[in-house]
């Protein structure tokens, strides 16, 4: 598995899928509020661009990556979730109470707007951060036991 | 004794099942949720949380503490199993035992 199963047809469609799933998931995330979608949704598509790069290019592709980054990274996604429930409450507020965030904008609604994006970036780093460390134990497992060659 | 318990079992198995024929149907409107609480969210969800999307504003905004330990449970569950991957012995492929010497012999 070091050296991924890519051929000429898996790379040549790989240079196609991959940037647009990645887009996708941006756009999935960023247009959450208004559409269909959310935290959840978008880390799903991210994992999958990072993992169709690990699979067909093996470990040298550019976007890999490793196990302890991801741990470390979906531990960092829950913490941004937390985090702005603790700075409403530092602001004066109740626990993930909107209405106290630093930045205080016009309506009321826009800063319950701009929490609602933090806490979906911190949900999307988690979900991503997690399948992919979910695939590369997988990953390592096969090539303790040799059964991936 | 446990056919007791099995006889037990299947009647309240059975009353939970005759049960559901006695609930309101879905999308019943005279059901107290869609009389008070649907209403309520669909009127008021854009001016209290700043998203078009009712869905949105109920799971980050009405239900945020919900949404944070789903969050939390999400990650430990994937933390867990990583775990148990990288560290169980059940599953694995058995290592390989070394060759007997006096088959070595014989074949040399």
């Amino acid at each position: 598995m070091r050296d991924g199963f890519g051929g000429i047809v898996l790379s040549t469609a790989f240079r196609l899928l991959v940037p647009f799933s990645i887009v996708y998931g941006v756009y999935i995330l960023c247009f959450g509020e208004y559409s269909p979608g959310g935290g959840f949704q978008a880390g799903a598509l991210l994992a999958v661009g990072v993992l169709l790069s690990r699979m067909i290019l093996g470990e040298k592709a550019r976007f890999n990556i490793d196990g302890k980054t991801s741990v470390v990274m979906a531990g960092v996604g829950t913490f941004l979730y937390t985090l702005v429930g603790w700075i409403t409450l530092f602001g004066g507020g109740l626990f993930l109470e909107y209405d106290f965030m630093p930045i205080k904008l016009e309506p009321m609604h826009e800063m319950h707007a701009m929490a609602i994006f933090i806490i979906e970036i911190g949900v999307t780093i988690c979900v991503m951060m997690t399948i992919i460390n979910l695939m590369d134990s997988i990953i390592k497992r096969g090539d303790d036991d040799g059964s991936i060659e | 004794m446990r056919g007791l318990v099995a006889v037990l079992l299947a009647v309240i198995t059975g009353m939970f099942c005759s049960f559901v024929t006695y609930l309101p149907e879905i999308g019943d409107v005279n059901t107290a949720p869609n009389q008070h609480v649907t209403p309520t969210y669909i009127s008021r969800s854009v001016e209290d949380t700043g998203s078009p999307n009712v869905v949105t504003g109920v799971i980050i905004d009405y239900r945020g503490f919900d949404t944070m330990w789903e969050t939390s449970v999400m990650f430990l569950a994937g933390l867990t199993t990583v775990l148990l991957l990288t560290s169980n012995k059940v599953g694995r492929r058995p290592e390989e035992e070394p060759e007997d010497p006096e088959e070595g012999d014989v074949v040399k």
